[in-house]
């Protein structure tokens, strides 16, 4: 194994980079797996993925978002949007594709709207984000006065119930998205461009960078990403909810932090952020097993996060 | 200094300091007198910080003895190091923009009833400080609204505030103007005569023998002589400091100015900015170097971002290569073959977490993309490699990150990333600022060496001598006008100054 990395940097890297969150993780499932026997088994491990992915899904995301330096406190609202617009399609009798589109649609231009306020009206995402969190949640609720909306479309709720090739149909989104994020991130000269922009705006911008058109187009991937989140919740249960999502946005930034992602920009990895994904799910997987009352849950959830964040400072301060 | 023992208020004797494996400073000496300015002289690196910071009590020796006005000084944090007298004034700003000039001076010891700030007191106590130093500000002004060079004059009267015996001063003029300086000259030569030793810490030659008495050069951490300013010249301080001779601090042309008969590659006319600068009009041939000079608000800092397209001028017209062009942002003013190398390389030049490698390629970074926009990595790692031995730049890998490095090498690294763009047109905003005089020398040879494969320079910079020696003309400005335009002749210290400060003729 050192031999082994010794020949190869960037394996070295990699396992110094995430060993500790790595570590963790197997920690997590080494201690549930001795307190709950159901918890070590395939079944279990796909439950969990499968619980894990809407977080997952927005957490690729909000990923982006802390790179450049932002916040998307949006989010949670815009996952409720999108299985809105998707009901709301099925009821004026569109088809599966169309509305699958427009729903992605629905997110990519709230996410424009956060993108744009932030870019070009130079205010802080922050509370763009805070402000527009109110007004999507208040917007799914147009249509119908409030009230949940059913989604009958057999195609659409497969996405949440069914498999495929022997695995549900949400891993493979988890997969294939998580694949498209990392190397869009780490092999693509965009990926680079966030990198630059998050670790220093005013070098990016005198080094050519169309910094304004890149916190665009980041608030809009957030918001994509949140809208493919709430079609997956809403095939789940085969509706839409009016308070669907909510308060998602710290569990997607926990999961990005937990991964490594540095709140100040620049600094961070969708490998990493899955990884903190996972952790989160098998935290709440766990305790549910173990029927920990959902306030202690609440709280544990919140020491593990203070507890990484406080690791990663540290670590940092060391390397100074 | 044989009999006048008596007065030295700070003396040290052969103070090291080790970090783990890493020799900082060894075998240390120091013998600072009351009432004299007492400068340190080194190259970045030298080990002038780790000394300073080791007075301050930020770090404590491995090794060796310090005593302060005849005792033991031991300072365990910079607390006890003000208890004892010691005051230090750092390079960096520390202090709160968002309030006032008075609340900073005094921050931490305002003066209080009943618990309560008395802000009457506060703002009388210091204001008589400001007004005894003479400074160009109210104590009521928020310190967000001052300028840089303001904000460093309260720095200095914070640091005065506490009665001290020993006073460091690290780079205090290097955000300051000539007059500004002069108002900080003025207040070491009060405390001169309060009989308070200034320990002095600067690269600027001039200002060095002007003010100091007695002059210590350091060189790899280690003390080399103590000199008494009327017994030593610039040249001999450089030679000591660099640890060899420097023929000449600029090197000469080895290929010949393009002749007057050469097509500009830039023409600016008329070009206008309200509030910043007017009618300013030049023009520049490959191969040129054509240098700005101007005090601090003089303008050159606004021309050349007008230039590169970060803000829109008033009126005037920009061409390049005989053609007029309107350039709206950094991206339009690099498609159209201009580099700026500005004058802050840590704002604005280098993302600091990054590697080397990453900050070399940002600006060319569309070579290194295919169609798809994914990263050829081995071109990518190539071409910076090819900068790094091109500059000689001194970093242990690609991969290092760029803060580790010294200024000089981190200049380096701004110019790099241009160098791979093949700008046409490349302006340095104060490329030597807080370099070292031995990586001085290497930039001035690069400078040469892209005019002299056909460059065009623009060479912003406030020090004269580096105009005179480096430019083949130089435009000068004062106050947002452009003066004159200098070449041959005209290019000596006093016409260049009488037109800056605007009292020519």
């Amino acid at each position: 194994m050192m031999k082994m990395m010794e020949n190869n940097p960037a394996l070295a890297r990699a396992v110094r980079q995430y060993s500790g969150i790595f570590i963790s993780l197997i920690v997590l499932c080494v201690i549930f797996s001795t307190m709950s026997p159901r918890f070590m088994s395939v079944a279990n491990f796909l439950n969990v993925l499968q619980q894990v992915a809407v977080i997952a899904i927005a957490a690729f995301g909000m990923t982006w978002v802390i790179l450049l330096g932002e916040i998307d406190l949006s989010i949670g609202s815009i996952i409720a949007v999108a299985g809105m617009v998707a009901a709301q399609c099925f009821a004026f009798g569109i088809g599966f594709a169309p509305t699958f589109l427009l729903t992605l649609a629905s997110g990519a231009i709230l996410g424009l709207a956060n993108g744009v306020l932030t870019a070009k009206f130079f205010l802080p995402s922050f509370i763009v984000t805070v402000a527009t969190m109110g007004i999507y949640r208040g917007l799914v609720s147009l249509p119908t006065n409030g009230a949940p909306a059913m989604i009958m479309e057999p195609t659409w709720t497969a996405i949440g119930t069914k498999s495929f090739l022997g695995l549900p149909i949400v891993i493979w989104f988890v997969a294939v998205l998580f694949l498209f994020n990392h190397i869009l991130l780490s092999k693509t000269k965009f990926g680079r461009r966030v990198y630059l922009t998050g670790g220093n705006r005013e070098a990016a911008l005198y080094s050519g960078i169309k910094v304004d058109r890149l916190k665009i187009i980041i608030f809009m991937i957030s918001g994509v990403m949140s809208a493919i989140s709430g079609i997956l919740l809403s095939s789940r249960l085969f509706s839409a909810q009016t308070n669907a999502g909510m308060s998602y946005e710290l569990d997607a930034i926990a999961a990005a932090v937990l991964g490594g992602t540095s709140l100040a920009g620049g600094v961070g990895t969708m490998i990493g952020t899955i990884i903190g994904a996972l952790i989160i799910g098998v935290l709440n997987n766990g305790m549910n097993m173990l029927s920990v009352p959902y306030f202690y849950q609440l709280i544990v959830k919140g020491l593990v996060i203070l507890v990484a964040v406080y690791l990663d400072a540290r670590s940092k301060r060391a390397k100074k | 200094m044989q009999g006048l023992a008596d007065d030295v208020i700070l003396e040290i004797r052969d103070v090291s300091k080790r970090f783990g494996p890493v020799v900082a400073i060894k075998n240390m000496q120091l013998k600072v007198r009351a009432g004299r300015v007492h400068t340190i002289l080194g190259e970045n690196g030298a080990g002038k910080s780790t000394l300073m910071k080791i007075l301050a009590g930020v770090h404590q020796p491995s090794g060796g003895t310090i005593s302060l006005a005849g005792r033991p000084y031991t300072p365990a944090n910079p607390q006890d190091a003000a208890r004892a007298g010691l005051t230090i004034v750092f390079q960096e700003l520390s202090l709160c923009s968002n309030l006032t000039v008075a609340e900073n001076i005094l921050a931490t010891r305002e003066p209080t009833t009943a618990g309560f700030i008395n802000e009457k007191a506060l703002v009388r106590t210091a204001a008589s400080l400001v007004e005894d130093l003479k400074l160009p500000v109210r104590v009521t002004d928020q310190v967000g609204d001052l300028s840089m060079a303001q904000r460093q004059l309260v720095e200095i009267a914070k640091g005065l505030s506490i009665e001290a015996k020993v006073v460091i001063l690290d780079e205090p003029t290097s955000s300051l103007s000539d007059s500004e300086a002069e108002i900080l000259f003025e207040i070491i030569a009060k405390l001169k005569a309060r009989n308070v030793a200034v320990i002095y810490i600067s690269h600027r030659m001039e200002e060095i023998m002007r003010l100091s008495d007695d002059i210590t050069v350091v060189r790899d951490g280690s003390y080399i002589t103590t000199k008494d300013k009327t017994e030593t010249t610039i040249d001999e301080l450089i030679a000591l400091m660099v640890g060899r001779d420097l023929d000449e601090i600029y090197p000469p042309r080895e290929v010949p100015a393009p002749p007057a008969s050469t097509k500009p590659v830039l023409e600016i006319k008329g070009l206008t900015r309200q509030g910043e600068f007017e009618d300013v009009h030049f023009a520049v041939r490959p191969g040129e170097i054509l240098g700005f000079f101007g005090l601090i608000g003089s303008g050159r800092s606004e021309i050349m971002n007008t230039l590169f397209g970060m803000r829109k001028p008033s009126s005037g017209t920009i061409a390049i290569d005989g053609r007029e062009v309107s350039i709206n942002s950094a991206a339009e003013a690099i498609d159209l073959g201009i580099g700026f190398v500005t004058e802050n390389r840590k704002e604005e030049g280098l993302v600091l977490s990054h590697s080397v490698e990453v900050n070399i390629s940002m600006v060319a970074l569309d070579d290194y993309a295919n169609r798809l926009g994914f990263l050829k990595r081995q071109a990518e790692r190539q071409d910076a490699q090819g900068g790094v031995d091109r500059l000689a730049i001194k970093t242990a890998s690609l991969e290092t990150v760029a803060g580790t490095l010294s200024g000089g090498n981190q200049q380096k690294i701004v110019i790099a990333k241009w160098l791979l763009t093949q700008a046409k047109i490349l302006i340095l905003d104060e490329p030597t600022r807080g370099v070292d005089v031995g990586a001085k020398f290497e930039i001035y040879k690069i400078i040469r060496q892209l005019a002299a494969d056909g460059a065009a320079i623009l060479l912003v910079s406030s020090e004269l001598p580096e105009v005179i020696g480096m430019s083949d003309r130089a435009v000068i400005m004062s106050e947002g006008r452009q003066t004159a335009t200098v070449s041959g002749d005209e290019m000596t210290p006093e016409k260049i100054m009488s037109y800056a400060t605007g009292f020519a003729q």
